[in-house]
C-alpha cells in the first residue's frame, strides 16, 4: 500500500492573477464566470478534462459531452464543443443515440453522483453492459448540491444531509465495483486534488473504446461538507487527499468508501471486450444481408 | 425481405409493420425502443430491416432512455424513431418535452391501447389523445397524426419524419392497436414517395445562431455532432445561440414561438378527409380506427335517407379548427365517436363555440364502437335540431 504523497501538509493555494485560461481554446469564454461555488471541485475537474483532450491531441469536432441536471450538468455548457445539457438522469441514454450515430467522435457524459447513480443508475448499468463506446465521469460530492445539500446514492452512512438531518442511514453505492461489475472496460477513481493522475486516467479512459468510467471524490463546501463539518472547500480537498491510498488493481468490491476509512484511489479496471457497435458489426449488420452465392 | 430501403411492391401487411416500412423509407437511421404491446411487431420488423441498410436498432433499458436515445441519434445526424404504447408513452413524457424544447426531429409512435396504467394491453384504445396535446409540462406546438388503416400507416409514418425535419420536432403518429394488428394490402411506390431532408446550417461556424427562427418561426437548420458548429444544447429555456437564460423576456421569446410555428403553419399541415360534408345535416368526426367504424354507421344512416358526411381527422393535432367552425354555422350537429370518454370532442366543442350541436360517442376501450351506437347518435342530433 502506497501513501500518496498529497497526504502531507498543502500549501495554502496561490492566487494567480488574470491571464487567459491556457487551455481556453476548449471552453466556452463567453459564458464564464461559472455558477459553481468558490471551493467547489468541478472547476479544478473541467480543467483536467480540457488537458486530457489537450494531450490527446482532440480537436473540439472530435469530442462530444454530454450532461445530466444538477452541478456537474453544468458542465457540458462551459465547454466549446458539441456539448448537450439534457434531462435529469437521462445523460446517458441521450449520449447513447450520439454515440451510435457518429462512432468516429468521442462522446463523453459528464454528471453527478446523484444524476448518473440515482435517477439516472439504470441508463448506467445498462450503457456498462453494452459496451457503448462513450466516458462516464462522475463528480462524485456525496450529495444533491444543486437543489441544496439532499442526501444521494453515495452519501456515506452517517452523514448529514438537509434530508438527512440524523445523519444518512442508507448503504451507499461503491460505484468503481458497480461500474465494474456491469461490465466497464476501464474504471478509476481520484480525489479532484490529484489533478495529474485524473487527468491522465481521463487520457486512458477516452481513449479505450468501450464504456469507460471515471469516479472524481471531490469537494462540495456550500452544502456537504458545511454540514459534515469538514470545512472550506480546500478543508475539504485535503481530507480526502490525507485519506486517499493509490491502490491499482485493486479489488473495486474493496473501494468502499467508509466514513474514516482510506479512500481507495487508482485504476481497478483496464480491459477489452468488444463495444456495442463492434458487436452489431459483426453479429448483425453482417447477418442481416441475403447470402449471396 | 427486401434488403432494399423501400420495399417496393404491393403488400400484405398489418399496421405496425406498415409503420415500420414507412419509417424506413422515410431513411430512418436508428430506432430505439422497448417492447410493448401492441407495438412489438414494429420494433420486431425494423430490427431485422434496419440492419440491411446499415441503420442501427438498439433496444433500450426503458422508454425513458428510448425517447432520449432517439433525440441524442438525431443531434448526431440520423432521422430517428421510438414506437411505444400507453405506459411507454407515459414514460416518454418527459424526454419529449426535451424533444420540443431543444427542436429536435424524430418521430415517435403511440399504438394506443386501453388505459389508464396497465389497463387492457392487448385492446384497443385511443385515449391518450390529449396527452399527445398536453403530456409534457409546459406549453409547446405539437403534431400528430392518426392512421386508419396500413397503407395510411404506411404514408403518415413518412410524413410523421417530413413534418418533423420541416418544423423541428418530435412528430406523434397516433395509432392504435386494431390499425396496428390489421392486415390489409399495402401498395409501395418509390415514385409515389417524397423526402424532406434535414436542412443544413445557413451561416457556417462561428456565424451560425442554433436557435434563430426564419419566417416559418423555425430555426434555419440543424448541426450535426461532430461539424463544427459546437453547438450548446440545452432543455433550459435558452436565447438564440442555444445558451441557457433563467428569465421572463427569454422565456418569453422562446416558448411562444415553440407553440406558433405548428398553429401559423397550421393550414400547411393540416390533413383531413372530407366524406360528403358538402350535403351533409349531419357530420362526423372521427379518426383512426374509429373513422372506419363511423363509415359503417355512415352507411347505415344514408340507408335511411339521412344526409350523414364525415369529417376525418388525419391531423388530429394541429387541430383544424377553422374547418368545425365554419361547418357549425350550417350543420344540424356532430358527432364525434372515439374511444375514451371524450378527448377530441372538447376540441370540437371549442370550436363550434356553441352554434351546432355536438354529440360525443364515448367508448371505455377493449373494442371499437358499434355502429349502431354511432346511428343513435346521429338519430338523436337529427331529431333535437328539429
Amino acid at each position: 500500500m502506497v501513501r500518496s504523497p498529497r497526504s502531507k501538509q498543502l500549501p495554502a493555494p496561490e492566487i494567480v492573477g488574470h491571464r487567459p485560461h491556457p487551455m481556453q481554446k476548449y471552453l466556452r469564454t463567453d459564458r464564464l464566470p461559472h455558477i459553481w461555488c468558490s471551493g467547489c471541485g468541478l472547476g479544478t475537474t473541467l480543467s483536467c478534462f480540457t488537458y486530457a483532450l489537450d494531450q490527446l491531441g482532440l480537436d473540439a469536432e472530435d469530442v462530444g459531452v454530454v450532461s445530466g441536471i444538477g452541478c456537474t450538468g453544468r458542465t457540458a455548457g462551459y465547454l466549446n464543443l458539441d456539448s448537450y445539457h439534457t434531462t435529469h438522469g437521462r445523460a446517458i441514454a441521450f449520449a447513447t443515440g450520439l454515440a451510435v450515430a457518429q462512432p468516429t467522435k468521442k462522446v463523453v457524459v459528464f454528471s453527478g453522483d446523484g444524476d448518473l447513480f440515482a435517477i439516472g443508475g439504470n441508463h448506467f448499468i445498462h450503457a456498462a453492459r453494452r459496451n457503448i463506446d462513450m466516458t462516464v465521469i462522475c463528480v462524485n460530492n456525496f450529495n444533491y448540491g444543486m437543489t441544496g445539500g439532499q442526501y444521494g446514492p453515495t452519501t456515506p452512512i452517517g452523514a448529514r444531509g438537509t434530508t438527512a438531518p440524523y445523519g444518512n442511514y442508507e448503504n451507499p453505492f461503491n460505484l468503481p465495483y458497480l461500474a465494474a461489475s456491469c461490465g466497464a472496460v476501464y474504471v478509476a477513481r481520484w480525489t479532484s486534488l490529484d489533478t495529474r493522475r485524473l487527468k491522465e486516467a481521463m487520457v486512458e479512459a477516452i481513449s479505450k473504446p468501450g464504456f469507460t468510467f471515471v469516479e472524481i471524490v471531490s469537494p462540495c463546501p456550500t452544502n456537504y461538507g458545511r454540514r459534515n463539518r469538514l470545512g472550506e472547500g480546500i478543508d475539504e480537498l485535503r481530507h480526502y487527499a490525507q485519506r486517499s491510498v493509490i491502490r491499482h488493481g485493486a479489488d473495486p468490491a474493496e473501494a468502499d468508501l467508509i466514513p474514516g476509512g482510506d479512500i481507495v484511489v487508482g485504476r481497478f479496471v483496464d480491459r477489452r471486450r468488444p463495444t456495442f457497435l463492434e458487436a452489431y458489426e459483426s453479429q448483425v449488420l453482417k447477418r442481416s444481408l441475403p447470402e449471396r452465392s | 425481405m427486401t434488403s432494399e430501403r423501400i420495399l417496393a411492391g404491393t403488400h400484405f401487411l398489418n399496421g405496425d409493420e406498415a409503420c415500420a416500412e414507412g419509417a424506413m423509407a422515410a431513411g430512418c437511421g436508428l430506432f430505439a425502443g422497448y417492447p410493448i404491446t401492441p407495438q412489438s411487431e414494429i420494433a420486431e420488423r425494423i430490427s431485422a430491416r434496419l440492419p440491411q441498410v446499415g441503420g442501427v436498432f438498439i433496444q433500450m433499458e426503458d422508454e425513458i432512455s428510448s425517447m432520449a436515445a432517439v433525440l441524442g441519434g438525431a443531434w448526431g445526424g440520423l432521422k430517428t424513431m421510438t414506437a411505444t404504447s400507453g405506459p411507454g408513452f407515459s414514460l416518454m413524457m418527459e424526454n419529449l418535452g426535451l424533444g420540443m424544447m431543444t427542436e429536435t426531429p424524430c418521430v415517435v409512435v403511440d399504438v394506443q391501447r386501453g388505459g389508464p396504467s396497465t389497463g387492457l394491453p392487448t385492446l384497443i384504445g385511443q385515449a391518450d389523445m390529449m396527452q399527445a396535446r398536453w403530456g409534457s409540462h409546459g406549453d409547446y406546438g405539437v403534431i400528430a397524426l392518426s392512421p386508419s388503416s396500413p397503407q395510411e400507416t404506411f404514408e403518415l409514418t413518412i410524413r410523421a419524419f417530413n413534418l418533423a425535419e420541416q418544423y423541428r420536432l418530435p412528430v406523434l403518429l397516433m395509432t392504435d392497436e386494431v390499425v396496428g394488428h390489421m392486415f390489409e394490402r399495402v401498395v409501395i411506390d418509390p415514385d409515389r414517395i417524397q423526402i424532406v431532408e434535414r436542412r443544413k446550417p445557413i451561416a457556417p461556424p462561428g456565424e451560425f445562431l442554433l436557435y434563430r427562427p426564419g419566417a416559418d418561426l423555425v430555426p434555419q437548420g440543424m448541426p450535426t455532432f461532430g461539424d463544427g458548429h459546437r453547438v450548446h444544447v440545452t432543455g433550459l429555456t435558452h436565447d438564440e445561440r442555444g445558451y441557457p437564460v433563467i428569465d421572463a423576456q427569454t422565456q418569453s421569446e422562446l416558448i411562444p414561438r415553440l407553440k406558433e410555428k405548428v398553429t401559423r403553419n397550421a393550414e400547411a399541415i393540416l390533413d383531413v378527409e372530407e366524406i360528403d360534408v358538402e350535403s351533409a345535416d349531419v357530420v362526423l368526426i372521427a379518426y383512426g380506427i374509429s373513422a372506419r367504424t363511423s363509415l359503417g354507421a355512415m352507411q347505415a344512416a344514408r340507408d335511411r335517407g339521412w344526409k350523414v358526411g364525415m369529417l376525418r381527422l388525419i391531423t388530429v393535432w394541429p387541430f383544424p379548427e377553422r374547418i368545425v367552425r365554419q361547418l357549425a354555422d350550417r350543420v344540424a350537429g356532430f358527432v364525434v365517436p372515439e374511444i375514451n370518454l371524450g378527448q377530441i370532442v372538447l376540441e370540437v366543442e371549442r370550436a363550434a363555440c356553441g352554434k351546432t350541436q355536438v354529440r360525443s360517442v364515448p367508448h371505455a376501450g377493449g373494442a371499437i364502437h358499434d355502429p349502431e351506437t354511432i346511428l343513435q347518435a346521429i338519430e338523436e342530433v337529427l331529431r333535437d335540431g328539429s
